[in-house]
């Protein structure tokens, strides 16, 4: 009984280190672009991704089949969701421009950016996981398009809506 | 540029840059990960210690009090003798 345990924790690790090798690289890049910080500096995409894998880690062995990159990645979303929800009010609003791509985009906006764009993850899944409608995650992902392939003064969001609508 | 374009242009800008997986990630996340299951055995062990807690309890207090037993009568003196 206790040889069993043992073998199926070793099968176990192993298994899941081989996930974390096939998986830390792009979910760090995915956590790095969500929190906009330098790929050399980026400590808040590491905590996130982190607590999200250790989350991974302790439901390892019930996940039935569930894909686990999957589970991983609605865990960092909605783990960035709430802290970004958080310290949206928080005292320390005197922020400095974060280095990253998507810095110049809303926290949401980066969500969905990230979900939609960088990770290919279904509109309405997206909508779902985010807790919002699905028009509401394709207006969020055309105004982040506009506003990263048109950097330069970013236009008035009643002219960006039209514009978004006749194109 | 039509939306196609414009979604590869920012899916390429997004793939820039990717950073450095650091080496100690590996070793934190099993650590907080065996932190996790270890709260989650030993709340349930605490669960299960409440509960036979409570049914031990539950079962001295029924044995010693006997509620399902007819209390003797207060006002009426029982009748012996006629």
């Amino acid at each position: 009984m206790r040889e069993r345990q043992v073998s199926r924790g070793a099968r176990r690790a192993r298994e899941f280190e081989a996930f974390v090798a096939g998986a830390a690289g792009r979910l760090l890049h995915a956590a790095t672009l969500l929190t906009a910080e330098a790929p050399d500096d980026n400590p808040r995409a590491r905590r996130l991704l982190t607590l999200a894998l250790a989350h991974t880690y302790a439901c390892w062995d019930r996940l039935r089949g569930e894909d686990p990159y999957d589970r991983t990645r609605r865990h960092l979303a909605t783990r960035f969701a709430r802290e970004a929800w958080h310290r949206r009010g928080g005292p320390g609003r005197t922020r400095r421009r974060p280095p990253g791509t998507l810095a110049s985009l809303a926290p949401q906006e980066r969500l969905v950016v990230v979900l939609r764009l960088y990770e290919g993850v279904a509109e309405e899944q997206a909508a779902a996981l985010l807790g919002l409608p699905a028009d509401r995650v394709r207006v969020l992902c055309d105004r982040a398009i506009a506003a990263l392939t048109h950097p330069a003064g970013r236009p008035a969001p009643a002219v960006r809506g039209t514009e978004v609508a006749s194109s | 540029m039509n939306r196609t374009e414009r979604e590869a242009a920012v899916r390429r800008l997004l793939e820039q840059r990717p950073p450095q997986v650091p080496v100690e990630l590996y070793d934190d996340v099993v650590r907080r990960g065996e932190r996790v299951l270890r709260r989650r055995t030993a709340a349930r062990r605490v669960m299960w210690l409440v509960l036979f807690a409570a049914a031990v309890a539950f079962t001295v207090w029924a044995l010693t009090v006997r509620p399902w037993v007819e209390p003797p009568s207060q006002t009426t003196p029982p009748v012996s003798g006629w």
